[in-house]
């Protein structure tokens, strides 16, 4: 049996007194696709937050394991060195840093970490012109300052060509489908399944079927009020798709 | 014996007659006011009180050699260098080819001097008055009707403070006549570890149709302590871009009123100051729209490390006649500390209704969600940090006009972020 990739035990955590997590349990092993879905407001961003270090919220219990590491007493940066990288759904507008700009220092440190060299100018555009094709951006937004401006299925495709270049173990989608036109969602899934190996895994936040027709996951999560609540096979995200949360909050509720 | 007092004697002791009128002027001016205090509301954040208080060596003879002048020059973008030395301009050390530009002392060109010189100001400062009760030794450059000079005009005023403290008054009158175009541009070294304080006051006149873009780049040493006064006045259908820099020096109060007299007349006010240490750096800019249909556009900003402190206050006043008058000002800081602090106050005051004026001021931290966005990709702190703080920097750099300065900043600027 494969060893975990990443491994979160009884999970919780809290933002200014507010429980928002409470005991989550994932195990996800290299090469499996996870979709976590669930209402709005149950802690899918929060988890998303909480795996990249995110320092607002406050871990109150459990353990994350990463390749064996003890994920939480990691930096966000050393995290994304180790091989996390988590889309967000609200890419933050950085007005004056371009996206090449930043995604050179970070592609070279991330490589620094790794024991690589760094790559020389030419190199790293190589790079960014394979990655640019892979996700269909062009070069004119990656120049311009980041996310400003930019509408929003532009921020969630350079999320993903962020992705492209810094090529991590565990990608976390958080509502990258959202925003996106139907040839939108089509390009960045597709740039998702070439990206994907054996090796590496991906979690998926998503609230719609849409998206896991094209990235097709292993299993499927239904996270509600802090807990995952329910999990099962691509099946289950056409049972929510066709009756959405109530029976599965009445369960919850019930058992609570 | 107080400063005041040595001064009122130097004053005495002199016997030079040149614009003597408004010298004597000034002086009362100065008599009466005295030394900034912080009693003064244009002073309150700017305490000169210790500077004061040391014995200065009033404007000495130069001492400097020519290879340590050489030293600094060599460390400054090519220009047309006039260099200075205690406060007195030193033509044997200067550039010869100045291009169509003029240089003078105020005794060679009397008349001219006269006439413009400290008069038709929109405010009066003891500093600039005490400058000009000492303006005899004064520099006038001048470029003639339609001349156009390509390279920057580099005054580098140099002070000699190896032996002891050294107190200088540069005063310069800059005429652009009509249709006259130029790149002036001003540095500041102090050489030695004594303190050196300087007064600089500068008249810049811009008649019909003249273009000037202006800088000031202070990186001096701790133990400098200068009063950077210019009034700049457009008579009509000018443009001007001043960019003030300031990255070093111990206390640092500018001064830059811009007078706009007439119709047509553009303004860009362009500065940024990164402090470190106990930097404290006082910005006090004026605008005055005297007349209709002008346009001024300001952005300060200011990166505040460790206890330094910074001081931004920027007037603008549109007079009853200044109809159609466009005016922006915005002051951004940022400080890097929790000791650093920043005092920033715009104030407009508009007498005129048909206009169109703007003003907006910030100070904060670097923003969390955006340092975290960057870590979250692999990025350590610091480098993140300091991408941020190139950002925030970079809209008044990519403002400046003149590609060699530009140049020569952004590595000054590399170097203190
Ligand atoms: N800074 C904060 N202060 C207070 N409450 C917060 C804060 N951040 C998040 N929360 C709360 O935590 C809960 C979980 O939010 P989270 O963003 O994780 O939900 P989500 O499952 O991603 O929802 P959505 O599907 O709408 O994206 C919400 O009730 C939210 O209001
Ligand atoms: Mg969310």
């Amino acid at each position: 049996m494969k060893r975990s990739m990443l491994s979160i035990k009884n999970l919780q955590a809290r933002i200014e007194e507010k429980e928002i997590l409470r005991g989550i349990n994932l195990e996800v092993k290299p090469g499996e696709v996870h979709a976590i879905m669930g209402p709005n407001g149950s802690g899918k961003s929060t988890l998303a937050s909480v795996l990249s270090g995110r320092e607002d919220y406050e871990v109150t219990g459990g353990d994350v394991t990463f390749n064996g590491k003890d994920l939480l007493e990691l930096s966000p940066e050393d995290r994304a060195r180790e091989g996390i990288f988590l889309a967000f759904q609200y890419p933050v507008e950085i007005p004056g840093v371009s996206t090449i700009n930043f995604m050179k220092t970070a592609v070279n440190e991330v490589r620094e970490y790794r024991g690589q060299d760094p790559l020389d100018a030419v190199s790293f555009l190589k790079l960014m012109k394979e990655k640019m094709k892979l996700v269909e951006i062009d070069e004119s937004l990656l120049k311009r300052a980041l996310n400003e401006g930019f509408s929003g299925g532009e921020k969630k495709r350079n999320e993903i060509f962020q992705m492209a270049m810094l090529e991590p173990k565990l990608a976390i989608l958080d509502e990258t489908d959202s925003g996106l036109d139907i040839d939108a969602l089509r390009i960045v899934a597709n740039g998702v399944n070439k990206l994907k190996s054996k090796d590496n895994a991906v979690i998926v936040v998503t609230h719609y079927q849409r998206l896991l027709d094209y990235i097709v996951p292993d299993y499927v999560h239904v996270l509600y009020k802090g807990r995952i609540v329910k999990s099962g096979t691509k099946e289950l995200a056409l049972e929510l798709e066709e009756k959405g949360y109530d029976w599965i909050k009445a369960e919850a509720d019930a058992v609570v | 014996m107080e400063l005041k007092d040595t001064i009122l004697q130097h004053y005495r002791e002199q016997t030079s007659d040149v614009i003597a009128d408004v010298r004597q002027d000034a002086l009362n001016t100065f008599n009466q006011i005295g030394f900034p205090t912080i009693k003064h509301e244009e002073w309150k954040y700017t305490n000169l009180k210790q500077s004061l208080t040391k014995p200065y060596a009033i404007q000495p003879a130069a001492t400097l050699s020519k290879a340590a002048i050489q030293e600094v020059l060599d460390t400054l973008p090519k220009g047309i260098f006039l260099v200075f030395v205690n406060g007195i301009f030193q033509p044997e050390l200067s550039d010869k080819n100045l291009q169509g530009a003029e240089v003078n002392s105020f005794a060679e060109k009397v008349d001219v001097v006269q006439r413009y010189f400290g008069k038709n100001l929109p405010f009066t400062d003891s500093m600039q008055s005490l400058n000009i009760a000492f303006a005899q030794q004064g520099t006038f450059i001048r470029i003639p009707k339609n001349v156009s000079i390509e390279a920057p005009l580099f005054c580098v005023f140099l002070t000699d403070t190896q032996t002891e403290n050294v107190f200088v008054q540069p005063s310069l009158f800059i005429l652009l006549e009509d249709g006259a175009q130029a790149t002036i541009a001003e540095s500041y070294h102090t050489i030695g570890t004594n303190t050196s304080f300087t007064n600089l006051f500068s008249h810049i006149l811009l008649q019909k149709d003249a273009y000037l873009d202006a800088y000031k780049i202070q990186n001096d040493v701790v133990s400098a302590v200068q009063i950077n006064t210019t009034q700049l006045v457009h008579e009509s259908k000018c443009t001007s871009h001043t960019t003030t820099i300031t990255l070093g020096g111990g206390i640092t109060r500018n001064n830059l009123s811009i007078s706009l007299q007439s119709e047509h007349n553009e303004a860009y006010l362009n500065g940024l100051y990164v402090t470190q240490g106990t930097m404290h750096v006082d910005n006090h800019t004026l605008v005055d729209h005297a007349m209709p249909n002008c346009y001024s556009n300001e952005l300060y900003k200011g990166i505040l490390n460790d206890t330094s402190s910074g001081v931004f206050n920027g007037k603008i006043w549109v007079r009853k006649d200044a109809q159609k008058t466009n005016a922006f000002q915005s002051n951004k800081n940022v400080l890097m500390s929790k000791e650093a602090s920043v005092n920033t106050k715009p104030q407009l005051e508009i007498f005129a209704d048909d206009v169109k004026c703007s003003h907006g001021a910030t100070t904060g931290q670097l923003d969390e969600q955006a340092l975290y966005y960057l870590r979250a990709r692999g990025i350590g702190e610091e480098s993140a940090k300091k991408l941020l703080v190139h950002a925030f920097a970079f809209d008044v750099v990519d403002k400046i006009k003149n590609s060699v300065i530009k140049e020569y900043l952004i590595e000054a600027l590399e170097a203190k972020l």
